[in-house]
């Protein structure tokens, strides 16, 4: 356990109430840490690949690397029973909206790793028309990895970014928990005659002026 | 794209200077074959020797007389090619298809068409489609009217396919030009030394990759309801099955009812949405399906969820730029996607190469054989139910033969191992002994015991045996390739029916079965894993003998290739059947015209007539047999 567990305090050591027996087994920690220390540890990313670099995520969860050791096993095929969505490979104009909607359709809290260079910019293929330059420019990503395909072991070393990221958070200050700040996630963007994202929906109005 | 507002900054001059692109030159007319001069004895004012190779035909009105000829008379069975290209100095677009002889095989037979461009984003005026001839032409055409505005007439179907109805423009027309534009050819200015490197976000008007017609409203904009192909299929059917494929036609009876009682009992139909996030969809495909009970009644996909416009790209890299890009398409099996574009090229420079090289790109191609056969038997259990364990066992295999590819080439899939004329790298011997360590010891043991294990076990047996069956004239004319058409009773394979490579020096079957179904297709790729390894294991011995170590490049090593002007289609045989790369060059440093026959994609076309009449969960474990990659299928 990712707590301590040496400082058992004293007054603890000859509480009655503790069986003798149970005398060196008992641990204290603060919710915060418990309560990461239970989330990172099952992550339950969401069956979804997209290219290339989703068959590098398969052989991650495959034998050899065995993505369970970290308890992220679970590929869940629906979002809503997923934690972390693995964008592994190349978003297409085409494919965005769809992508969006899953971010969307996940519970809170929910991660993102943009998994390899399409995810996190476009990548070798940045140029093309039907092309999304990077997810992030409409889902938040928390962890980017490089590689075209990255390696199992970097697909790896994200989930072990993720959680240290996962621990740096407190209970008493992560969004979800928070009353009135809720989440209603990312505006779909349209296919149009181009991808258009509503954000900027008065922007190109403007400028598409005749 | 004249009408768009925002042009992206215009580029200087480019740094070296090379002859214009698409400039109509003077080029040698095609050299005639006997079934060529046997269309133009036939047909004689209506064709003429086209640009390159291959005919010309002047007079549309006899087109598909000529091809009904084609097919019929010179017994050019399969519809292998089409596609179209955009010679905009000379005013035309040139729709070219390309027949071959299914299962003799040889050179293939090019039928061209051309018809004038059209201004702006106009469409062309139409030409006769194939599909009442080759089914097999439906989805060709349509990516060729998605990428060129071409339009067939007769076509059932003509929709946009990889890309969305309602996208301004064109894509693959000479002068359309996406977003992050910065020049007709690379090497751009931008990354030549002197020009200064910005950010294609900093380039462009929108700091993205988009581009707008002028006036356009985002608030006003209805887009293209995507319900398009659910109206499309709700006219509602009697539940008998239109299509004639063996399945039973007929509504099935339960016993002790009749047929008027039995429509009392008709089960409503409804339509479901499957993909292009689902986990048995092999990555971002999308079908739709009708289901009348459990029964597909009709099915239809939606493709190009990752069209990454790679032909595009394509023109505009040089061509060496193109050889880690093919990696990319089936991902799975990157070095034999290179070999087809380094063998078209090669063919066009007339480059030789050496026994040495020769020898690797058998032995690493092969290899990738086993990856992806192992590969697609996996998933195809997966399909069937048997949730990743068999799959576990299967990526171990490949992940032992990737381990190889790696350390020969320095990565795991995306391998960039091919050069023109050459391999990049030799085998050290410590790989070699790897490489026969694998060929002798370890992956006949690991087909033994799949074979042991699965191909008599009940389950597999019960789900496979019948499903999905399709017969070989059908397979034929939905230009079928790969394990799919071999288990439909079809001996076509590539490496025998038009050679390339050293295949002749190895003694090795093609396995032919002749039932059609999942579970043929499944024993097709056990059998043709035992000839692979049969492959290898001459390669390797072979090799030892009558090659030089470390003579791996014909030739001069360059870096820049100008390749002669000239057109050619050159094909191998993928693990998913036939990959054609149809190339043409201007005699400059990059491709005019780079298409891509790519058989995943081809393979989809007769899925639906597989699927009707099946029961919906056969329809996944139909798509698991054909061993689609997307990254293939939409390119
Ligand atoms: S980063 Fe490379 S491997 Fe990954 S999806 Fe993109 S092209 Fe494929």
């Amino acid at each position: 356990m990712a707590t301590q567990t040496t400082n058992i305090p004293d007054e603890l050591k000859n509480d009655p109430r503790v069986p003798e027996d149970l005398n060196n087994n008992i641990f204290i920690t603060t919710l915060d840490k418990i309560y990461n220390w239970g989330r990172k540890r099952s992550m339950w990313p969401l069956l979804f690949g997209l290219a290339c670099c989703a068959i590098e995520m398969i052989c991650t969860a495959a034998s050899r690397h065995d993505l369970s050791r970290f308890g992220w096993e679970l590929m869940r095929a629906s979002p809503r029973q997923a934690d972390l969505m693995i964008v592994s490979g190349t978003v297409t104009k085409k494919m965005i909206p769809q992508i969006v909607r899953l971010y969307n359709q996940m519970p809170e809290p929910r991660y993102v790793v943009a998994m390899g260079s399409c995810a996190t910019s476009g990548g070798p293929f940045k140029e093309g028309y039907n092309v999304v330059s990077g997810i992030d420019k409409f889902i938040p990503v928390d962890v980017y990895i490089p590689g075209c395909p990255p390696r199992p072991e970097a697909l790896l070393h994200s989930f072990v970014k993720l959680q240290e990221k996962i621990e740096k958070q407190s209970i008493r200050t992560v969004r979800w928990y928070t009353t009135g700040k809720t989440d209603n996630g990312m505006l779909v963007p349209y296919l149009g005659p181009d991808l258009v994202d509503l954000r900027r929906a008065d922007e190109i109005k403007q400028k598409t002026a005749l | 794209m004249s009408e768009v507002t925002a042009t992206p900054a215009k580029p200087a001059a480019k740094p070296a200077a090379p002859a214009a692109h698409g400039a109509a030159k003077p080029v040698a007319a095609a050299k005639m074959t006997p079934e060529m001069s046997a269309i133009a004895a036939k047909f004689g004012g209506a064709v003429e020797a086209a640009q390159y190779e291959g005919l010309l035909v002047t007079d549309h009105s006899k087109f598909i007389e000529i091809a009904t000829y084609v097919r019929d008379v010179l017994k050019y069975n399969q519809l292998t090619n089409n596609t179209a290209t955009d010679y905009i100095k000379d005013g035309v677009i040139e729709v070219v298809n390309q027949f071959t002889r299914v299962p003799q095989g040889g050179a293939p037979l090019t039928l061209k068409l051309r018809v004038p461009r059209p201004s702006g984003n106009d469409k062309t005026q139409p030409v006769p489609s194939l599909c009442p001839l080759y089914p097999g032409a439906e989805f060709q055409e349509r990516e060729t009217y998605d990428m060129y505005g071409v339009v067939f007439e007769g076509h059932p179907d003509l929709r946009r396919i990889l890309m969305w109805e309602g996208f301004n423009g064109w894509p693959l027309r000479k002068d359309w030009k996406e977003a992050y534009y910065e020049g007709d050819t690379k090497p751009f200015e931008s990354r030549w030394p002197g020009g200064d490197h910005k950010l294609a976000e900093e380039r462009v008007p929108w700091e993205d990759n988009v581009n707008y017609p002028p006036g356009f409203d985002p608030f006003a904009f209805k887009p293209h309801p995507d319900g398009d192909i659910y109206d499309s299929m709700l006219a509602p059917s009697d539940g008998t099955v239109s299509i004639d494929n063996g399945h039973g036609v007929a509504p099935t009876l339960i016993e002790g009812l009749n047929a008027s009682e039995m429509a009392e009992l008709k089960t409503d139909e409804i339509i479901v949405n499957m993909g292009p996030q689902h986990p048995s969809t092999h990555g971002v495909l999308r079908m739709v399906v009708k289901l009348d009970g459990e029964k597909v009644t009709d099915l239809k996909l939606a493709l190009g969820y990752l069209h990454r416009n790679h032909e595009k790209i394509g023109e505009r890299n040089t061509w060496l730029h193109n050889i880690p890009y093919t990696d990319r398409l089936d991902y799975i099996t990157g070095i034999y996607n290179e070999w087809g574009y380094v063998l078209g090229v090669e063919r066009m420079m007339g480059l030789k190469t050496t026994d040495r090289v020769e020898y690797l790109r058998v032995i690493t191609g092969e290899l990738t054989r086993l990856a992806s056969h192992f590969w697609a038997i996996g998933f195809l259990l997966n399909d069937l139910g048997a949730f990743f364990t068999p799959a576990l066992y299967f990526i171990t295999e490949r992940d032992l033969i990737i381990d190889l590819l790696e350390a020969v080439t320095g990565s795991r899939m995306m391998c960039n191992y091919m050069r023109f004329g050459g391999v990049s790298r030799d085998f050290t011997s410590a790989q070699w002994a790897m490489a026969r360590e694998l060929a002798f010891e370890r992956l006949p043991r690991t087909i033994d015991e799949l074979d042991h294990f699965l191909t008599e076990n009940e389950i597999l047996k019960a789900r496979s045996i019948g499903t999905g069956y399709m017969s070989a004239d059908r397979c034929i004319a939905h230009s079928l390739t790969g394990p799919c058409l071999r288990a439909a009773g079809i001996g076509y394979d590539v490496r025998r029916a038009d050679p390339y490579g050293y295949y002749d020096r190895f003694d090795f079957n093609i396995p032919v079965l002749y039932n059609g179904d999942v579970y043929d297709r499944y024993l097709v790729r056990v059998q043709e894993m035992r000839e692979s390894l049969k492959i290898i294991q001459q390669a390797l011995n072979q090799a030892e003998t009558q090659s030089k170590v470390g003579d791996i490049q014909g030739g001069k090593k360059a870096y820049n290739h100008r390749v002669p002007a000239g057109q050619c289609y050159a094909r191998v045989e993928t693990p998913k059947g036939e990959l054609g790369y149809y190339l043409v060059s201007d005699g400059n440093q990059n491709p005019y015209k780079y298409h891509i026959r790519s058989c995943s994609y081809i393979n989809l076309n007769s899925m639906k007539e597989m699927a009707v009449g099946q029961k919906v969960a056969d329809s996944v474990v139909i798509l698991g047999s054909l061993d689609i990659v997307l990254g293939e299928v939409d390119r």
